[in-house]
Formats: structure tokens, C-alpha cells, sequence
């Protein structure tokens, strides 16, 4: 580490500037300027400028005027958007469960010593970090109607006799983009859950296992409320992103076949980037806007409430 | 943790440990196997006879060729690396930055700011893509590699900062005021002898910022048009697809490709990763 100590003489001749920065004020607004500035332009200032094209009728190469909420009433009658709706509450709470369940399920599998156990924690991570749109691909390819490994296995296994259309069928795409959605975070649930776990002193089970506790009572009263307030922050997490999401369905089906497999992001490109009607692209996107207010609120209030009992 | 028998331990921890490794890695192993597998192996129904779909006897180097010969693979690359470099940097910059004067300084609003930066944390990108669009164009930005470096910072800073507030919180108030005794200045004591003491949150926090920009996905998308601008997930999901017709050789190189530099750096720093992913779910 470099000496730092300024000798007195040294310090008398600090520039105006520095020595301005050693009122706290002014040293934090410097330090904060550059993020207020980026977030500024390229957060507050495109929400500001959404909500006004949400209220006008805007299409590529046409600036449009003021319509009111006239957008906002006709994705109310849209039966497009309804569907919408309902797969993306759908899409997010079945996924958020199985993430959750699997990935505890793993991270207690991870929770031990063994062999090999940082190489193993190192591949699981991998869904995580490749990128997604890269690994649905591959995703894609395994559940092609006609070259399908998955049908392969399936058939060699005598489970099934003619080919399954797995993205051709409005409900098997959907479950196929949940079984994808739920792979892709597994790991990340696993390990943020196992930092949980590995915080939980182990005396604490010992202690309840003296006391005649099963393992199954030991996770039900020890494990499970001690890792309360992890597993919350990562649901808050997982549920943002995954209500959100944009890529996994993209790449899949496109929302496709026949709109059944939209979500709000899908369906906002697909509308706003797609046929050029900005301003009812630009609606739908907003209209996550609530969802995701009303998810965070709850999340953040039940937060606290868990961790100041 | 209290274990019992072998077979108990194979039951009830060593088979589903082996059955979830194989279900998560399963997918990169078909992207590898495809990539090598030549076009006729490749287009034979599920259910045609002696197919072998897990193993090729007649490897070929085809669809890599294609892919660098065919189409502009390596500008993507670049354009991706170039693209996740600089704007790793300027986040780490910011929000590092921001970080130290929310965790340890005092001034009006703090609070208050510190909130406003966790609720940016939790703004999904597809949130605002449309009017981030227009303003692209009416900045002139569209169709160059800036229209990503200066929004991908939107949702890097945020995490970065987050992630920092952490790490600077941790750091003893003490370790500061030594410095400030000896008679260094606020700015120096902050350079010289906090940020350094933060480095293991700052490689974190760059390596998840470097993987998220590599990930992204619909700026990218939106804000791009030319086939030499593009980055490698919009490359490889515009131009190996024509109307119908995916070049699946050539897909599966080009993911698989395209995962390797995220790979390569993950697996360096592996536990750094793993520590500012821990770090980052911590309220």
C-alpha cells in the first residue's frame, strides 16, 4: 500500500478544489454525480418520455399527439393482452416455485464436504452465466418438432410412439419455456440459498437433534427460518426478472404459435418494434409498471418484517 | 451435518446431486456435440434407425468455418468484448464511486438516495426499451456500439453500487480516520487506502458486470441494425436464421463460441463470482 501521509506543509498547499472536497457535503455530491448523471439520462428521462408516448399515438416516423389514455383502453379490450397477462402471473409463479424448491433441494445437497465439491459448484453455476440467449438456443435445438433429442429418448424408452410438438402446442410451449426459465435459475438460487445455509451455526442442529428432532422437523424449525430473509431478497429478485423476462420466449417461440406465449415484453416488442406502433408498445411495456410496484412494496414491507421479528 | 449409512448417503445425497449435474450441464454438451457433428448426421429424424444423437464418429470443423467465412462471427465477437469492457469500466467507475459516499459519508438525503438507487437496481431492462429507443435516435447514437456502452451502465451502476455499499461498509471506520490523523486528505484517504482494501468487491463486482453485458440481450436487439455492428447474441439470432430456415450447425458453433470468453473469465474468478453473487442478494 502506497504511504499516504500528508506532512503539514503538504497539506497547506492542497488546491482550492481539494480542499473543498473535505466538507463531506461536497465530496459526496461530487461522487455522486456521474451515476445521477447516467441514471438521469437513461432512467428518469426515458420513463418520463414513455409515459408521455404512452398517452399519444406515435408510430415509426410519425411523432404523434396527445390521445389521452386512449392506448391504455384499447390493451384493456385487447384479447392478445389479456392472455399476456395471464401467462406472465402464470409463467412467473410456477417457475418461482420450482426455483425455489429445486434449488433449496441443491443447496442442501451442496452442503456438506465431499470431493470435488468447488469444481461441482463451479459447472452448476454455468446455466447462469452463459448467456441466455446462447444456451436457449441450444434449448431449442433439443426440443425441435422433428430432429428432438428429447423425442429420441423418449421413444427409445417406449414412452412414446409418434413425436411431440413441443413448441407447436400453445400449452407445451408454455411449459417448455418454463422448464427452460427454471434451469436457467436453479443455480443461482442454489448458491445464494447455500450462502444462507452456510451461515446457519451447525451447533444449532446438533442441539436439535439431541433434542429428538427429525431431520425433517431440524430443516422445518431450524433451517427453513433462519434462511427466511436470503430466500426472500433472492424470490424479490428472481420475481423481477423473471416477470420481465424477454429473451427465453423471444428466442423460443416468439410468442408464437398464434399469440399464445406472450409476455409483456414480447408482446410490447413485438407491437412497438415490430409494426411500428411505439406508443401501444410503449403502453404495454409501462403497464408491467404496477405489477412490478405492488410485487416490490409487498416484498420490501415483508422483508423488513422477517428481519426486524 | 449428520450422516448415516453409505447406501443412505448414495440414496439420498450422491444420486441427486448426479441427476441435477447432468440435467444443468446436459444442454452445453448437445451445443458441443452439434457443433462438431456434420449436416447429415445432423437433419435425421428422432425416430430413424441407428442414430446416434449422442456421439458423432466423422467430427467436422464445417460449421465453425461457415461461421467465420459466412458471416462477420469475429466482429461480433469484438463488438461484444469491446461493448462488456467499456461499460464494465465506466460502472465500475460510477459505482464505485457512489458506493463509498452512500456507506460513509454524511450528508443531507442519504437515505434517501440509497433507496432510490436499490429501486433503479430492480428496474428490468424491458421496462423501457421503447422510449430509450427514441432517445437513442434523437441523440444519434443508433446503430453504433455507444448506444449500448452509455446504456449499459442503467442497470451495471446500480448493481455495482449496491454491491460496493456492502463491501465499503465493512471496512472499519478507524482504518480511515489513521489516515486523516496522519494528515491526509479526505479524497487521498479514499484513494489510497479504502478503494484498495474494496479491490476483492470491485473484481467482483466487474466480473458479474462483464457477464451481464455479455448477456444482454434486447438493447442490443433494438438498438442495432447493421449486420457489422451487431453483438454475438444478435448476430447468431439475426443472421443464422433466415425466414424458416435455422442453420443449426452453424447456431450451435456460434453459441458455443460465444460462451467461451464468459467461461474463460468466470472460471478465473470463479469465487470472486460466487462472493459478489452471494453479496448481492444481502439487504
Amino acid at each position: 500500500m502506497a504511504v499516504t501521509a500528508l506532512s503539514a506543509a503538504e497539506s497547506k498547499r492542497l488546491s482550492p478544489r481539494l480542499r473543498k472536497l473535505e466538507d463531506e457535503r461536497w465530496l459526496a455530491l461530487a461522487l455522486l454525480t456521474p451515476t445521477a448523471v447516467l441514471l438521469g439520462l437513461f432512467i428518469a428521462y426515458p420513463f418520463f418520455e414513455g409515459v408521455l408516448l404512452s398517452l399519444s399515438n406515435a408510430r415509426v416516423g410519425h411523432p404523434g399527439e396527445f390521445v389521452g389514455l386512449k392506448n391504455f383502453y384499447k390493451i384493456w379490450n385487447d384479447s392478445i393482452f389479456h392472455t399476456t397477462v395471464w401467462n406472465t402471473f402464470w409463467y412467473t409463479g410456477v417457475t418461482t416455485v420450482f426455483k425455489l424448491a429445486l434449488g433449496l433441494w441443491l443447496a442442501i445437497l451442496l452442503n456438506r464436504h465431499f470431493r470435488g465439491k468447488a469444481i461441482i459448484r463451479a459447472f452448476i453455476l454455468l446455466p447462469f452465466i452463459i448467456p441466455t440467449v446462447l444456451s436457449t438456443f441450444a434449448w431449442k435445438w433439443m426440443f425441435d418438432p422433428t430432429f428432438s433429442v428429447i423425442n429420441w429418448t423418449l421413444f427409445q424408452l417406449g414412452l412414446i410412439t409418434t413425436r411431440i410438438n413441443w413448441l407447436g402446442d400453445p400449452d407445451l410451449a408454455m411449459t417448455s419455456i418454463i422448464v427452460i426459465n427454471i434451469w436457467r435459475g436453479v443455480p443461482f438460487f442454489a448458491i445464494t440459498l447455500l450462502a444462507g445455509l452456510q451461515t446457519i451455526s451447525p451447533e444449532l442442529h446438533e442441539a436439535a437433534a439431541i433434542d429428538g428432532a427429525r431431520p425433517w422437523q431440524r430443516f422445518w424449525h431450524v433451517t427453513w427460518p433462519l434462511l427466511m430473509p436470503v430466500t426472500l431478497v433472492v424470490v424479490l429478485f428472481s420475481v423481477i426478472q423473471t416477470f420481465a423476462d424477454f429473451q427465453l420466449v423471444y428466442v423460443m417461440t416468439g410468442g408464437g404459435p398464434a399469440n399464445a406465449t406472450h409476455l409483456f415484453a414480447t408482446y410490447a416488442y413485438q407491437l412497438g418494434i415490430g409494426t411500428g406502433l411505439l406508443s401501444e408498445g410503449a403502453a404495454i411495456s409501462l403497464a408491467m409498471f404496477p405489477f412490478l410496484f405492488v410485487i416490490v412494496v409487498v416484498q420490501l414491507l415483508y422483508i423488513r418484517r422477517v428481519e426486524t421479528r | 451435518m449428520i450422516e448415516g449409512a453409505l447406501w443412505r448417503r448414495w440414496i439420498f445425497y450422491n444420486i441427486p446431486l448426479i441427476l441435477f449435474v447432468f440435467v444443468l450441464l446436459f444442454p452445453f454438451y448437445w451445443m458441443i456435440v452439434t457443433t462438431f457433428r456434420p449436416d447429415g448426421e445432423l437433419y435425421r429424424p428422432w425416430n430413424a434407425v441407428n442414430y446416434m444423437p449422442f456421439w458423432t464418429n466423422n467430427p467436422t470443423l464445417e460449421h465453425i468455418l461457415y461461421l467465420f467465412e459466412e458471416t462477420r462471427f469475429a466482429r461480433w465477437m469484438f463488438n461484444t468484448m469491446f461493448i462488456a469492457l467499456v461499460s464494465t469500466v465506466i460502472s465500475l467507475f460510477c459505482g464505485v464511486l457512489a458506493g463509498y459516499a452512500l456507506a460513509r459519508l454524511n450528508f443531507p438525503y442519504a437515505g434517501g438516495l440509497g433507496t432510490a438507487i436499490f429501486i433503479t437496481y430492480l428496474v428490468p431492462q424491458t421496462l423501457l426499451f421503447i422510449p430509450l429507443a427514441e432517445i437513442i435516435r434523437n441523440f444519434r447514437l443508433g446503430d453504433s456500439p455507444w448506444a449500448l456502452i452509455l446504456t449499459y451502465p442503467t442497470f451495471l451502476i446500480p448493481f455495482c453500487t449496491w454491491l460496493m455499499m456492502g463491501y465499503f461498509k465493512a471496512i472499519p471506520k478507524e482504518l480511515e480516520e489513521c489516515a486523516r490523523i496522519d494528515g491526509a486528505s479526505r479524497w487521498k484517504a479514499m484513494v489510497y487506502i479504502i478503494i484498495p482494501v474494496a479491490v476483492p468487491g470491485i473484481l467482483s463486482s466487474g466480473i458479474i458486470a462483464f457477464t451481464l453485458s455479455w448477456n444482454e440481450f434486447i438493447y442490443a436487439l433494438v438498438f442495432l441494425s447493421s449486420p457489422e455492428q451487431k453483438t454475438v447474441p444478435v448476430g447468431v439470432t439475426s443472421e443464422l436464421i433466415r425466414g424458416d430456415v435455422f442453420f443449426w450447425g452453424p447456431l450451435m458453433a456460434g453459441a458455443l463460441l460465444g460462451s467461451i470468453p464468459v467461461a474463460i473469465v468466470y472460471s478465473f474468478f470463479v469465487e470472486h463470482y460466487v462472493s459478489g453473487l452471494t453479496g448481492s442478494v444481502k439487504g
